[in-house]
C-alpha cells in the first residue's frame, strides 16, 4: 500500500489531479456547514447579477439564485451520482464477468452474449430509453448510467478472470474442500480487485460526464434541485447573454472529470504489475555499454572469444552482478557447453555476446567479446545488426514465444534472409524449403504455408534452427533449446545439432542445465555459478573427474537411467543472491569444505593444460593453485 | 490385500469445439479406458510425453476431471462422481509449479489452514499446533507462515505446496512433474524429501514425470503412457533396461545419458498420431520398427508378458 502511494506520487500529473480532486470533495462534503446562501430561494430582483457582485461571489442565475452555493451543492450532487453509478456498476459489472469468466462454457457463453447486445446499442440512445422507461429523475439518471456502463466492467472482468480461474490455486483451493462461492470471494475476487480499482478509476470521470448530459437534456435531476448538467442546461438560453451562468459549471465539470482522469490514470499505471516491471519501456536497440576498467586486447582466440566479460542488472539502489569476468574461447567447429542452475548467469553471458541483454536496466560494464579480432562489446549498433542472426545467430528456449503468430513460418525464414542478403522472391521460397528440408522438416513444401501453431513443439522448434542456420552463420548460440521438448523430440534435435556441426563446420555455445545433454554433444564444458565460471575443461575429463566441488556434487543430484531406486546426494541451501554475493566463494555457504580462506577474498581461476578450476581446496590436488600447494 | 487406488476402465473424452446448441465436433480421447491397481505404500511412478494423458489422468484420480467411463476406488471406497472436496481427504494433489500453486494474496498461514478447517473442521488453536508438525516434518521455519508466496524460491514454495497437500492428511499424494520446475540441486532436496515422508506417514505416491531418471530413481512400478493409453507397466529397476514395449524402448532410448554417444534414435520424420483422427489399431504403429498388418488393424490390450511386467503390443521385445 506504501509501495502503492509512492509510486502514485512519483506521477506528478496524478498527484496534481488527485490534489484538486480532494479540494473539490472537500468543499462538496462541507457544504451543509459552509455559510452559503439557501441554494434553492429565488430573488427575481436579483437576475443576472456578474460575478463578484455583492452578496453573490460568482453571481446569480435567471432566477436570482446564488451561483456559488448553487455550484457547490450541485457537485455534491454530480460527485455522488457519478461515485454511486460507478460503485454500481462495477459490483454489478464485476460479479458478471467474475461468474462468467470463472465457470465459462454454456454460462460465460449466454452471459456475455447478453453483455454483447448491451454494448451493441449507443451508450446514450440506451440511457435515454432506460429514463423513458422509468421517468426522469436524478436516481433513474443514475439508474440508466450504471447500466450502461456495466458491459465494460463486465468484459474487462471476465477477460482477467478467465486467465485467473486457469491458474493451479484454483485448483488447490478446490481439493482443499473449498466450494464455488468460497472460491469466487475468497480465492479470485483478492486477485481481480485491482483490476476492478483501475477499471473504476478510469470511467468515474466519463459516467460524472455522462450524468450531466440526461441532467442537461432535463431527464436527470429536476427543478428546483440542480445538479453541474441541469445547471448547464438552464443557463443555455442565456449563453449569449449572460455567459458566465453557463461558464461556472461548464468549468466545474471540466474541473472534476480532469483531474479524476489524471488521477485514474496515474492509479492504473501505479497498480498494472506489467508497468511496474517496467515492460512498457521501451528496451533500447543494443545493451548499454559502461566500461569502467581497462578493455582486454584483441584479436581474440578462436570463432568467438569471451574475455573477462562482466554485465550487471541496476533495478533502484540494488546492483545485480549477473555475469562476473566471464571468459570463454569456442574454437571453429567446437561446441561449448555453458551449464548452470537458473540464475547463475549462462543466458545473461549469452545475450551480452550480441548486446541483447535489455537495457534499461541491463549494463555491460566491462571485459569484451572477440570475434575475428573485433571486439563486438566495443562495436557500434549497425555493425551488430548486420552480424546479427547473419553471422551469429541465436535459438532460444521456448520456439512458440520466438516465433512470430501470424505470419507463416516461410515468411519469417524469408524475412531473416531478407534482412541480411538481396534475394529475389522465388530464390527465398527455394532457400526456405532448403532450409526447413536441413532441419528435417517432412512435407516441407506445404509446411512452409503453417502458421506456427499449427506444428508441433519440436517442429516450432526446428524452424527457430532453420531460421539460425538462414544465412550460414559462423556461431551459433543456444539457450536451453530442447529444454521444452519431449526427450524423443530432443533426442532428434540434438543430433540434427551434431550433424550440422560436423557438416558445416558450425562453432556452438550451447547453454544448458542437463549434464546428459552436455555430456553428448558439446567437446568443452564450462560450469558457472553466481555469475562466474567456477569450472571448464574437456567435457570427459570434468565429468569424471570434477575439479570443483559444486561440479561434483551437482553431478551427484542428478539421478542416471538406470541406477534404480536410490537416495540423491542433494546439496543444502540456495545459490546467494547475486546482488548480495559473499566476500570470497559464492559456493562457500553451502559447500562441505570450506576453510577461513574460502571466505577472504576472490579466488581465481586457475588453469592447468586444458582444465580450469576456481577452489582454493579442488577435488584433486592436480588442479590446486600454486599457493595453497 | 486391499489395494490403495484402483482404476477400472477410466476414461476420458474431451469435446472439440462445443457448440452452443448442437452437438461438439467431434472429440479426442484424452485417456482412453486405462486400469491400475496401487497398493499402500506403494509409488507407482507415470511417464509419457505431452499430450499423452499423463495430467488427465491425474486430475481424474483427485476429482478435479470427471471421468467419461471406469471407476475409481480409493482404499476400497468407490468415487464415481467428481467432487474434490470428497476426494481431499484421501487423496492430494502436488502441482508442477509450485509458485502459481499458491494464491499470491494470501499468506502462506491462510493457505495453509483452508484445508484444515474445510476438509477436518478445526478450530483454531487445533489449527496452529497441526500446522507447526506439518511444517517441522517437511523443514520449514514457522516464520515463513506470515509470509506471502512471492517471498520463496521454487524449492521452498514447492514445501510449501506439499505441506498444504499433508494438511488433509490424505492417504495418496499424486505428484505431477513436482520437481521438473525445479534446479538440480534443489530437485534432489525435495526428492529426498518426499521419500522421507512417504516412509514417515506410509504414503502412497503416484509421481508424474517426463524424466525417465527421476522416475526411475524414486518409483516402485512405473507406468508408460503413450496417445492416452498405459502402453506398459512393470518394476522400475526393469521396465527401462528390458523394456517390452517398443514405445518403452524408444524412450529410454532418447534420455540423453551420460557416456552414451549421440544418435538419432528412430527414424527421421516420425510424426505423432493425430489426435482427432487416430489410427486403428495400434498408435505407436506408425512409429514402430516392428508394426504388422496385425498392428494396423487391431488395438493391442495390455498384457502379462512377466511377473510384474505388462505390455500392450502385438510383438513385444
Amino acid at each position: 500500500m506504501i509501495g502503492f502511494v509512492r509510486l502514485l506520487a512519483r506521477n506528478q500529473l496524478a498527484l496534481a489531479g488527485g490534489v484538486v480532486l480532494a479540494i473539490v470533495v472537500v468543499i462538496a462534503a462541507a457544504a451543509p456547514i459552509l455559510p452559503l446562501q439557501a441554494p434553492q430561494v429565488t430573488n427575481t430582483a436579483d437576475r443576472f447579477l456578474p460575478p463578484f457582485s455583492d452578496g453573490h461571489l460568482l453571481g446569480t442565475d435567471h432566477l436570482g439564485r446564488d451561483l456559488l452555493s448553487r455550484l457547490i451543492w450541485g457537485t455534491r450532487l454530480s460527485l455522488s451520482v457519478g461515485f454511486a453509478a460507478a460503485v454500481i456498476a462495477a459490483v454489478i459489472g464485476s460479479a458478471i464477468g467474475i461468474v462468467a469468466g470463472y465457470f465459462g462454457g454454456r454460462i460465460d457463453n449466454v452471459v456475455m452474449r447478453g453483455v454483447d447486445m448491451l454494448m451493441a446499442f449507443p451508450y446514450i440512445l440506451l440511457a435515454l430509453a432506460i429514463v423513458a422507461a422509468l421517468g426522469p429523475g436524478l436516481l433513474n439518471a443514475l439508474i440508466a448510467v450504471a447500466a450502461v456502463n456495466i458491459p465494460f466492467f463486465a468484459r474487462n472482468i471476465r477477460g482477467v478472470t478467465v486467465g485467473i480461474a486457469g491458474r493451479e490455486f484454483i485448483d488447490a483451493a478446490r481439493l482443499s474442500g473449498k466450494g464455488h462461492l468460497a472460491i469466487l470471494t475468497t480465492e479470485l475476487l483478492p486477485n481481480v480487485v485491482p483490476v476492478i480499482v483501475i477499471a473504476m478509476s478510469t470511467t468515474v470521470g466519463w459516467m460524472i460526464l455522462e450524468t450531466a448530459g440526461l441532467s442537461f437534456l432535463g431527464l436527470g435531476s429536476q427543478p428546483p434541485v440542480a445538479d453541474l448538467g441541469s445547471m448547464l442546461g438552464e443557463a443555455r438560453s442565456a449563453l449569449i447573454t449572460n455567459p458566465h451562468t453557463s461558464l461556472v459549471p461548464g468549468l466545474m465539470i471540466f474541473v472534476i472529470v480532469m483531474s479524476i482522469n489524471l488521477l485514474g490514470d496515474g492509479v492504473r499505471d501505479a497498480l498494472d504489475p506489467r508497468l511496474r516491471s517496467g515492460a512498457l519501456s521501451r528496451p533500447q536497440p543494443a545493451t548499454t555499454v559502461r566500461r569502467t576498467g581497462p578493455v582486454p586486447d584483441g584479436p581474440g582466440a578462436g570463432a568467438l572469444d569471451l574475455q573477462r566479460l562482466e554485465t550487471r542488472f541496476h533495478v533502484g539502489r540494488r546492483v545485480f552482478r549477473a555475469v562476473n569476468e566471464v571468459s570463454l574461447t569456442v574454437g571453429r567447429g567446437e561446441c561449448v557447453g555453458l551449464i548452470g542452475e537458473s540464475g547463475s548467469g549462462k543466458s545473461v553471458t549469452a545475450l551480452s555476446v550480441m548486446k541483447l541483454v535489455s537495457s534499461p536496466p541491463g549494463v555491460i560494464t566491462g571485459g569484451a567479446v572477440f570475434r575475428e579480432g573485433d571486439d563486438l562489446v566495443g562495436a557500434r549498433h549497425d555493425t551488430l545488426r548486420r552480424l546479427r542472426g547473419d553471422r551469429v545467430a541465436y535459438i532460444f528456449q521456448d520456439p512458440l514465444s520466438t516465433l512470430h503468430p501470424l505470419m507463416r513460418v516461410g515468411d519469417q525464414l524469408a524475412e531473416a534472409i531478407r534482412v541480411h542478403h538481396a534475394v529475389g522472391r522465388d530464390a527465398l521460397r527455394r532457400r526456405a524449403v532448403e532450409l526447413l528440408k536441413a532441419v528435417r522438416i517432412p512435407n516441407a513444401e506445404s509446411r512452409i504455408d503453417a502458421y506456427p501453431h499449427q506444428l508441433s513443439g519440436g517442429m516450432r522448434q526446428r524452424v527457430g534452427i532453420a531460421m539460425a542456420l538462414a544465412n550460414d552463420p559462423d556461431i551459433i548460440i543456444a539457450d536451453e533449446p530442447t529444454t521444452a521438448l519431449d526427450v524423443t523430440v530432443q533426442a532428434q534435435i540434438l543430433a540434427l545439432l551434431d550433424d550440422l556441426r560436423r557438416e558445416r563446420g558450425l562453432s556452438i555455445l550451447f547453454i544448458t542445465h542437463d549434464f546428459g545433454v552436455v555430456a553428448q554433444l558439446c567437446d568443452r564444458v564450462a560450469v558457472m555459478y553466481a555469475g562466474q565460471i567456477v569450472e571448464e575443461g574437456p567435457t570427459g575429463e570434468v565429468l569424471d573427474r570434477p575439479g570443483h566441488p559444486y561440479t561434483r556434487r551437482l553431478i551427484a543430484c542428478v539421478p542416471e537411467l538406470g541406477g534404480g531406486r536410490r537416495q540423491l546426494h542433494a546439496i543444502p541451501g540456495l545459490p546467494p543472491a547475486v546482488d548480495a554475493l559473499p566476500a570470497g566463494c559464492a559456493f562457500a555457504p553451502r559447500c562441505d569444505k570450506t576453510r577461513d580462506a574460502c571466505r577472504q577474498g576472490p579466488i581465481a581461476l586457475e588453469r592447468r593444460g586444458r582444465r580450469a578450476v576456481r577452489c582454493l581446496y579442488p577435488e584433486h590436488a592436480a588442479h590446486a593453485p600454486e599457493a595453497a600447494q | 490385500m486391499t489395494h490403495a487406488l484402483r482404476l477400472d476402465g477410466v476414461a476420458r473424452t474431451f469435446p472439440v469445439g462445443p457448440r452452443l446448441f448442437r452437438p461438439p465436433r467431434g472429440a479426442v480421447r484424452a485417456v482412453r479406458p486405462v486400469s491400475l491397481d496401487v497398493a499402500k505404500g506403494e509409488t507407482l511412478g507415470i511417464v509419457g510425453e505431452s499430450g499423452c494423458g499423463k495430467s488427465t489422468l491425474a486430475r481424474m484420480l483427485v476429482g478435479l476431471e470427471t471421468p467419461t467411463a471406469g471407476t475409481i476406488e480409493i482404499e476400497g471406497r468407490a468415487f464415481d462422481r467428481s467432487d474434490p472436496a470428497a476426494f481431499g481427504r484421501m487423496i492430494q494433489y502436488v502441482f508442477q509449479d509450485p509458485v502459481s500453486s499458491l494464491n499470491p494474496r494470501k499468506s502462506i498461514r491462510r493457505i495453509m489452514e483452508i484445508p484444515l478447517a474445510r476438509l477436518h473442521g478445526m478450530g483454531r488453536a487445533e489449527r496452529a499446533r497441526r500446522i507447526a508438525e506439518i511444517f517441522a516434518s517437511v523443514n520449514l521455519r514457522e516464520e515463513f507462515l506470515d509470509r506471502f508466496p512471492h517471498e520463496f524460491s521454487g524449492g521452498q514454495a514447492q514445501r510449501i505446496s506439499i505441506a498444504r497437500a499433508l494438511a488433509a492428511s490424505p492417504r495418496i499424494l499424486v505428484l505431477d512433474e513436482p520437481v521438473s520446475a525445479l534446479d538440480v540441486s534443489v530437485q534432489a532436496q525435495v526428492l529426498n524429501l518426499l521419500a522421507e515422508l512417504r516412509r514417515r506417514f506410509g504414503l502412497t505416491y503416484i509421481f508424474i514425470s517426463h524424466d525417465l531418471a527421476v522416475v526411475e530413481a524414486v518409483s516402485d512400478r512405473v507406468a508408460v503412457m503413450y496417445f492416452g493409453a498405459v502402453v506398459e507397466v512393470g518394476a522400475a529397476e526393469r521396465i527401462f533396461s528390458a523394456p517390452r514395449h517398443p514405445y518403452t524402448r524408444l524412450l529410454a532410448g532418447s534420455a540423453p545419458v551420460v557416456g552414451r554417444p549421440l544418435r538419432p534414435p528412430e527414424a527421421k520424420g516420425t510424426e505423432l498420431p493425430d489426435p482427432l483422427a487416430p489410427p486403428p489399431g495400434c498408435a505407436f504403429a506408425a512409429r514402430c520398427p516392428r508394426a504388422t498388418e496385425l498392428c494396423r488393424r487391431e488395438d493391442p490390450a495390455l498384457t502379462k508378458m512377466d511377473d510384474d511386467q505388462y505390455a500392450a503390443c502385438h510383438h513385444p521385445l
